[in-house]
């Protein structure tokens, strides 16, 4: 790790390329298609091919985190949210298309201008390498002796925050079960469960207005 | 199943098949993730995460009403609030023992070899597990409950 790092073609290199390369594909891909279906099917590939990249940088849990979340229930998420919506993405106007490529246009750039100023990958006096860091990977063995540093770090040095990650997520499911009312926390019953129940027979209407929680 | 239902995938009998085999494989995984976060890749997060799709595919296969009657929507509103006071219980148990707000060492503090910490991130990883298989699981529940699924023609 001493070495500073010096992409050479090796095999690793040859495979981090065809990932990023497969990931701007992916993304193309993913602008190009008007089928919303397609589309979501292929950010959960998105998803995928970057939790292989996050393998490939030694970043085994966030690969980990990444199919799990990214590849799994975002894209069951988003398939079930499309359902309520239409199938086909509404055609844009060539003008409106403009404004936009500027903006990515501009954006895209700056990342890339900021990209430059990072420091090399595995960089051991990198800021994030370097400070607490360094602390945590030393005094681990004797704080918390848990072989997978990535928990103890999660769990243990920074219990605050990922009491703060489970509160938002405790939230936002709070949020969509007030805003959707997939039943209420006291028992109360939804339209829905009622149409189920009394309307079987007839066929449903295309958007049943949901009765939230009271 | 002649009654034709207002769920996706009923009358897809490969499809409930491989559910079925696939079901307990995937829980149990998401037991030895949440379990073996300490030593290996995985925690709460992740195990919950999965735990939640094992459903999410019960339900994609059987229809979300038989899902409901195992789950049902109130079990998971619980769940979710279990999760975040199991967390955030730890932490004001080790107020109680005379520690600060998450410090596990109070937990055993004569151990050699940290059995406090030990215990306290799997109990904390357990309240983390909890919370985020319950909310995905309710989120999902939100989502595909809304409307009837789109027939298999549509797209």
């Amino acid at each position: 790790m001493a070495d500073p790092y010096v992409p050479e073609l090796s095999w690793t290199v040859a495979l981090d390329l065809a990932l990023l390369t497969l990931l701007v594909v992916c993304g193309i891909a993913m602008v190009r298609i008007k089928r919303l279906f397609g589309v979501a099917m292929l950010s959960g590939v998105y998803s995928f091919l970057s939790a292989a990249f996050f393998v490939a940088l030694d970043a085994v849990d966030v690969a980990f985190t990444e199919a799990a979340v990214g590849a799994g229930v975002s894209t069951v998420l988003v398939l079930s949210g499309m359902a309520l919506t239409s199938k086909r993405e509404r055609p844009v106007t060539q003008q409106r298309k403009i404004v936009p490529l500027v903006i990515v246009g501009i954006v895209g750039a700056a990342l890339v201008y900021a990209t430059l100023d990072m420091p090399a990958y595995g960089d051991p006096n990198s800021p994030a390498n370097a400070y607490v860091g360094a602390a945590y990977i030393e005094r681990s063995p004797e704080d918390i002796d848990v072989p997978n540093l990535v928990t103890g770090v999660l769990a243990s040095y920074r219990g605050y925050d990922t009491l703060g990650e489970t509160l938002v997520v405790f939230t936002a499911g709070l949020a969509c079960v007030l805003l959707l009312g997939a039943g209420s926390a006291r028992g109360g019953r939804n339209v829905n469960d009622l149409a189920e129940t009394a309307d079987r027979d007839t066929p449903a209407s295309p958007r049943p207005l949901t009765d939230g929680p009271r | 199943m002649e009654e034709r239902s207002r769920d996706l995938g009923m009358g897809h009998v490969i499809l409930r098949v491989t559910i079925k085999l696939l079901f307990a494989p995937i829980v149990l995984f998401a037991l030895y993730v949440q379990f073996h976060g300490d030593y290996g890749p995985g925690g709460g997060f992740q195990a919950g995460v999965i735990l939640a799709v094992a459903f999410v595919l019960h339900a994609l296969g059987f229809g979300l009403a038989e899902t409901k009657a195992a789950i049902p929507p109130r079990a998971l509103t619980a769940g979710m609030a279990l999760g975040v006071l199991i967390y955030a219980g730890t932490g004001v148990a080790t107020l109680l023992m005379g520690g600060n707000f998450l410090d596990y060492d109070v937990i055993d503090p004569d151990s050699h070899h940290n059995a406090g910490q030990h215990i306290g991130i799997l109990v904390v990883e357990l309240g983390v597990g909890l919370a985020v298989a319950c909310t995905m699981l309710q989120i999902f529940y939100a989502f595909a409950g809304r409307e009837a699924e789109p027939s298999d023609d549509a797209w």
